[in-house]
C-alpha cells in the first residue's frame, strides 16, 4: 500500500469524479420506463376540516391518469414512529394517527390531502389546482404555552395537545430542588432555540416502481437509510414482505437528518406504482420541502444553574417545551428527550441534574431530529447559562469552564444523566482553542475594534455529543423500536480485490473513500483496489444507515470487524499453502510469512486459492473468502471539544460580523484528516446559520413565514469566514476498535453558543444579556435600544 | 410543443418543449444531461447554473426556447478533452470543495465564469460572487481555497507561457 493511503492519509475522494462531472446519480435523475408524475395537493391552512374534495374536475384533465384522496388508502397504515417514550407517571406517550393522505382533518400548512398522477409533471400540477377543495378552517393551535392551555387540539385524542411529560433523572427531581433552594448563587435563563429548515440541497424525491410478474416493489428515494425505510413501510405501511420490496437510496445530496424519517410520499408512490401499474415519480419542490420535510430545534427552555462560592456547579434545572409538529416523526419523541437530557451534564461535574420536558403537538410543520438532534439544543442551554452565571460572578469564563470540568483521571466517569463518558481531555482542547484564537492579542483587537466605533466580542463554549449510534439494549430499553448496530459484508474477490458492503449510506460523507482506508490499512492493498457499495437493499445487508455521526464509529467497526475475520481465515490458508502452523503466520502490508523463515505469499495468492482450492484444507475449511459482520457498539462515543468566535457588532445597526471562528475538537482517532475538516466546516456553518441567520416562525393562523430560500436566510459564502480548526487533541475511544468517535455534528453543536456568547460579551457594555437566535441585527439593535 | 436546437457542450442538440418548458429542465428531459441540478424553485440555490453563450447564467432563469440557437455548456461539458478533469473540477476535487455534490454543477460553472472574467479574484471578490450559489454542506471555506487555487494555478501557468 502506498504511504501516502490507508489510515491517517489525507486520500482525496473518488466519489468527487461522478460529482464533478455531472454523472452523480441522485433520485431525479433516474427515471423508469414509462414512469407517470405525482403532485401532492396540500392544505393551505393550518388546522380544518374537509368539506368538499372533488377530484372530477381533475380526473377529467387530458393526460391525467388517477387522483387518489384517503379513502383509496384504507387499507393503508398510518405512517409510523420509531420511537416511544415513556412519561414521568409510567404512561406511553401520545401516538395520534399520520394518515399517508389527510383524512377528513388537516393539521398543518403542507398536509397532503390529495395525490394526482399524470403524464407530465407540469400536467400534474395542473390537475392538482383543479381539485375541488373546501375547507372549514379550525382554530391553529401554534405557540406551545398556548396549545397546552388553550382549548384547541390538534388531534382530537389528544386533548391539551400534551404528547408526553417527561422528566430525568425523576429521582434526582427534590434533591436538585433542595440543591438549588440553598445555593451561594444561581443564575437563570430562559431561552428559545429557534426552529429551523434542514435545507439539504437536494430536495426529496421517490420513484416507486412494480413487477407484477414477479410481484416486486421498487422505491427509489433519498434517504440516509434504505434499510430502516424498507422496514417500516413495508411491515408498518403497506404491508409488504422484505423480499418483496427493495429500497435504493443511490447518491443522496445531503441530509443532515432530514432524510431520515419515513415519509408518506415515499410510501403513497410505492402504493401507486402497483394501483395505477406504472412507474411514479414525485420530486419535491423546495416550496413544498419547506411544508413537508421534518424541521429542527424549536425548544422554549428556562435553565437554573446553581453554584456554590467557590464556583463549583452543584446542581442544573431545566424546563423545557419541545414542539412535536402536528404529527410524530419518526424519531421526535427521542430528540429533546434522550438525546437531550443525557447530555446536559456537559463536560462538567455537576452532581445533579433534573430535567424536565413536555412535548407538545401544534399546528405545524413536524420537528425531529436536525444535526446534532437535541444535543445542540443541551449545549446551547447549557453554555449560554454558564456564561453568565461566568459575568455574574466575575470570573472569566474560559476559568469557570475549566474549574468544573470533569478531569482527565476521572474517566470512565459516570455521569448523574445515565450516560458515561469512556474518555476525554476538555482542558487540552480548550488550551488548544483560546491559542489558536489568539486570545492574548483580543484586548489590542477591541481597542482597535472601540477606536471604529465598534463593538468586539470573545465568546467560547465547550461541548459534548454522543454519537456512535447506539447500543441497542440501551436504546431498546428507553423507547427504540429498532436496533441500533450497524453491518458490513466484506467479499475479497478472487484476483484480491475487495468489495464492502455497508449498511451505512453516503449523503455527502465521503464513506466511498474512508472506508475503503480501513479496508487498505488493514490490508496492506491499494485503495483502488477497494470498492464500497451502499445504499441498496438489494445489496447491502441489514442495517441502519446514517446519522448521529454513526458511521465510522458503527459501520466503520462492522467493516473493521468482518475484515478481521477475513484476515483470521486468510491466515489458515496461507498457513495450508505455506506448510506451517497457522500460530506463525504473520500477515503484514500484504504479505503472509512465515516466522524465522523466508517464506512468504502474497494477499494475491491467498485469495485465489480460496476460490480456486486445489490445494486446500477442504476438510476444516470452507472455500472462499467473504465475512459479514453486525456491529453493535457497547456504549456511545463522545466527541468534544472547545470553540472560540470572535465578532463585531455595529451598535449602530445591529449588524454581527464574524472576524474569526475557532474549533478544537477531539474526535478520536482520524482516519482522512481531509474529510474530518471538511465535516467541522460544514457543521459549524449550520450552527452559525442558526445563531445568526436562520428561523421558521408560524403566525397565529399557523402559516409559516419562510418557504423559500427568498425568505429563508440560508448562510451564502459572504456571511461566513475562514474557519480555524484542530484535531490535533487526541484520547482514542475506547470501546471501538478504530478508536474513532465521530465528526459529523460537532460543529453544529458547540458554535452557536460560542457566537452568542461572543455577541454578549461584545454588548455587556450596554447591558445585554440575552438575546434569542437568530442574532439578526434587528433584534440585536432592538435589545441595545431597550436596554438603554 | 415547439422543437428547439442549441449546441449543447460543443454538439448540435434537439429536443421538444413547451412554451412553459424552463431550460433546466430541458437540459435534463430532453437531453439527459442530469449533472444540471434543481435545487429550488426561486432561482436562489445555483444548482442550475450553466454557460449560455459564454455567461454563466441560471438555467431555470430563462425558457428553453429563448435558448433556440444558443451555445449552452454544462457540467458535463467541462472536463479536458481527454476526459480528465479540468483545472478548476481538479482543484475542487484538490481542496475537497465538495461534500454531497449537488451544489457542486453550479459551483463549478460560477466559478469558472468568475476566473473567466477576473483571474485573480481577492476571497471577498469569490465570497460575494458566490452570492448566487447555496453550499449547505461545505460552510464554502473549501470551495473559497479551490478557487483560489485554481487562480493562482491559472495565473503562473499563463506566467510561464510568457
Amino acid at each position: 500500500m502506498p504511504k501516502d493511503q490507508g489510515i491517517g492519509a489525507a486520500s482525496k475522494r473518488r466519489e468527487d469524479i461522478r460529482f464533478l462531472t455531472g454523472k452523480g446519480q441522485y433520485t431525479d435523475d433516474i427515471n423508469r420506463p414509462g414512469q407517470l408524475y405525482c403532485q401532492f395537493l396540500r392544505s393551505d391552512v393550518a388546522h380544518g376540516v374537509i368539506k368538499t374534495l372533488d377530484t372530477a374536475p381533475a380526473k377529467m384533465m387530458d393526460g391525467v391518469v388517477a387522483v387518489f384522496t384517503a379513502t383509496d388508502l384504507e387499507a393503508v397504515g398510518g405512517v409510523p414512529c420509531g420511537w416511544q417514550v415513556t412519561d414521568r407517571h409510567g404512561e406511553a406517550m401520545k401516538e395520534p394517527k399520520h394518515p399517508i393522505l389527510a383524512e377528513g382533518k388537516v393539521r398543518h400548512v403542507g398536509d397532503p390531502i390529495a395525490a394526482v398522477i399524470a403524464e407530465s409533471a407540469e400536467i400534474a400540477r395542473d390537475a392538482a389546482e383543479a381539485v375541488g377543495l373546501e375547507i372549514e378552517e379550525l382554530p391553529a393551535v401554534v405557540g406551545m404555552g398556548a396549545a397546552l392551555t388553550g382549548g384547541a387540539n390538534v388531534h382530537d385524542d389528544v386533548p391539551g395537545n400534551l404528547c408526553f411529560d417527561w422528566g430525568f433523572v425523576e429521582e434526582n427531581k427534590d434533591a436538585v430542588d433542595a440543591a438549588i433552594a440553598s445555593a451561594a448563587h444561581v443564575t437563570k435563563l430562559e431561552l428559545v432555540n429557534n426552529r429551523l429548515v434542514a435545507n439539504p440541497m437536494e430536495p426529496r424525491c421517490a420513484i416507486g416502481d412494480y413487477d407484477a410478474s414477479r410481484d416486486e416493489h421498487t422505491l427509489y428515494t433519498t434517504s440516509q437509510n434504505p434499510h430502516v425505510i424498507r422496514l417500516l413501510m413495508g411491515a408498518f405501511v403497506l404491508s409488504i414482505p422484505e423480499h418483496k420490496l427493495r429500497v435504493v437510496a443511490p447518491d443522496v445530496g445531503g441530509g443532515f437528518g432530514s432524510k431520515i424519517y419515513h415519509y408518506a410520499e415515499e410510501a403513497f408512490v410505492t402504493w401507486a406504482a402497483k394501483a395505477v401499474g406504472k412507474p411514479i415519480k414525485w420530486t419535491s419542490s423546495r416550496s413544498e420541502a419547506f411544508l413537508s420535510d421534518a424541521q429542527g430545534r424549536d425548544h422554549v427552555t428556562t435553565i437554573e444553574l446553581a453554584l456554590d462560592a467557590e464556583h463549583n456547579f452543584t446542581a442544573l434545572r431545566c424546563h423545557t417545551l419541545a414542539n412535536m409538529g402536528a404529527y410524530l416523526s419518526t424519531f421526535a419523541p427521542c430528540v429533546p428527550t434522550w438525546l437531550h437530557g443525557t447530555l446536559l451534564a456537559g463536560n462538567y461535574k455537576t452532581p445533579l441534574i433534573y430535567t424536565n420536558v413536555k412535548a407538545v403537538f401544534t399546528n405545524t410543520v413536524p420537528v425531529d431530529a436536525y444535526r446534532g438532534a437535541g444535543r445542540p439544543e443541551a449545549t446551547f442551554q447549557l453554555e449560554r447559562v454558564i456564561d453568565k452565571a461566568a459575568r455574574e460572578v466575575g470570573v472569566d469564563p474560559a476559568e469557570l469552564r475549566r474549574k468544573n470540568f470533569i478531569p482527565t483521571d476521572a474517566f470512565p466517569y459516570q455521569t448523574p444523566v445515565a450516560v458515561q463518558y469512556d474518555t476525554g481531555d476538555y482542558d487540552a482542547t480548550m488550551t488548544k482553542a483560546l491559542e489558536m484564537a489568539d486570545v492574548a492579542g483580543f484586548a489590542a483587537r477591541r481597542a482597535e475594534s472601540e477606536a471604529q466605533g465598534k463593538r468586539r466580542g470573545l465568546g467560547i463554549a465547550s461541548y459534548i455529543e454522543a454519537c456512535g449510534i447506539a447500543p441497542s439494549s440501551l436504546v431498546g430499553a428507553l423507547g427504540a423500536r429498532a436496533g441500533l448496530y450497524e453491518a458490513a459484508t466484506v467479499r475479497v474477490n478472487p484476483t484480491g480485490s475487495v468489495s464492502v458492503f455497508t449498511g451505512s449510506h453516503s449523503h455527502g460523507q465521503g464513506h466511498e473513500t474512508t472506508f475503503a482506508q480501513v479496508v487498505a490499512d488493514m490490508l496492506g492493498i491499494d485503495e483502488g483496489q477497494i470498492d464500497i457499495v451502499h445504499g441498496d437493499t438489494s445489496k447491502v445487508p441489514f442495517g441502519m444507515g446514517t446519522y448521529g455521526s454513526r458511521s465510522l464509529a458503527v459501520g466503520g467497526s462492522a467493516i473493521y470487524k468482518s475484515v478481521e475475520k477475513i484476515v483470521t481465515k486468510a491466515k489458515k490458508i496461507a498457513a495450508h499453502l505455506l506448510e506451517a502452523a497457522e500460530a506463525d503466520i504473520t500477515f503484514e502490508n500484504g504479505q503472509f510469512t512465515v516466522a524465522g523463515t523466508d517464506k512468504a505469499l502474497g494477499w494475491g495468492d491467498v485469495c485465489l486459492a480460496a476460490y480456486v482450492p486445489h490445494k486446500y484444507p477442504i476438510e476444516t475449511l470452507e472455500p472462499g473468502l467473504e465475512e459479514t459482520s453486525f456491529y453493535d457498539p457497547a456504549n456511545f462515543t463522545y466527541p468534544a471539544g472547545a470553540y472560540v468566535a470572535e465578532v463585531e457588532v455595529d451598535p449602530d445597526t445591529g449588524q454581527v460580523e464574524i472576524c474569526a471562528f475557532t474549533a478544537a475538537d477531539d474526535f478520536g482517532n482520524v482516519v482522512n484528516p481531509m474529510i474530518v475538516e471538511g465535516q467541522v466546516h460544514g457543521g459549524l456553518a449550520q450552527g452559525l446559520g442558526q445563531a445568526l441567520l436562520e428561523c421558521i416562525g408560524f403566525n397565529e393562523d399557523g402559516q409559516p413565514d419562510a418557504a423559500s430560500y427568498m425568505d429563508y436566510a440560508m448562510p451564502r459564502a459572504a456571511d461566513l469566514p475562514n474557519f480555524a480548526v484542530d484535531h490535533s487533541c487526541v484520547t482514542p475511544c475506547t470501546h471501538n476498535p478504530l478508536g474513532v468517535k465521530g465528526c459529523g455534528e460537532a460543529g453544529a453543536i458547540g458554535s452557536p453558543p460560542a457566537l452568542v456568547n461572543a455577541v454578549m460579551d461584545a454588548l455587556a457594555p450596554h447591558g445585554v444579556a440575552h438575546i434569542d437566535m437568530p442574532l439578526t441585527p434587528r433584534r440585536v439593535w432592538e435589545a441595545i435600544q431597550a436596554a438603554g | 410543443m415547439t422543437t428547439v436546437t442549441m449546441i449543447v457542450n460543443g454538439e448540435e442538440m434537439t429536443g421538444e418543449a413547451e412554451g412553459r418548458t424552463l431550460l433546466v429542465d430541458f437540459l435534463r428531459g430532453q437531453l439527459d444531461l442530469t449533472g444540471t441540478h434543481v435545487g429550488c424553485d426561486t432561482s436562489q440555490c445555483g444548482a442550475c447554473v450553466v454557460h449560455i453563450d459564454g455567461a454563466s447564467a441560471k438555467a431555470c432563469t430563462i425558457f428553453a426556447q429563448a435558448c433556440d440557437g444558443a451555445s449552452v455548456t454544462t457540467i458535463e461539458g467541462m472536463a479536458n478533452a481527454d476526459g480528465s478533469l479540468s483545472l478548476i473540477q481538479q482543484a475542487f476535487q484538490d481542496h475537497h470543495a465538495l461534500q454531497c455534490g449537488f451544489c457542486t454543477p453550479g459551483m463549478v460553472m460560477s466559478a469558472s465564469d468568475l476566473l473567466a472574467r477576473n483571474a485573480s479574484p481577492s476571497e471577498t471578490e469569490i465570497r460575494e460572487w458566490l452570492e448566487g450559489n447555496i453550499c449547505r454542506c461545505t460552510g464554502y471555506h473549501n470551495i473559497v481555497k479551490a478557487i483560489q487555487a485554481a487562480s493562482a494555478t491559472m495565473i503562473g501557468s499563463s506566467q510561464a507561457a510568457e
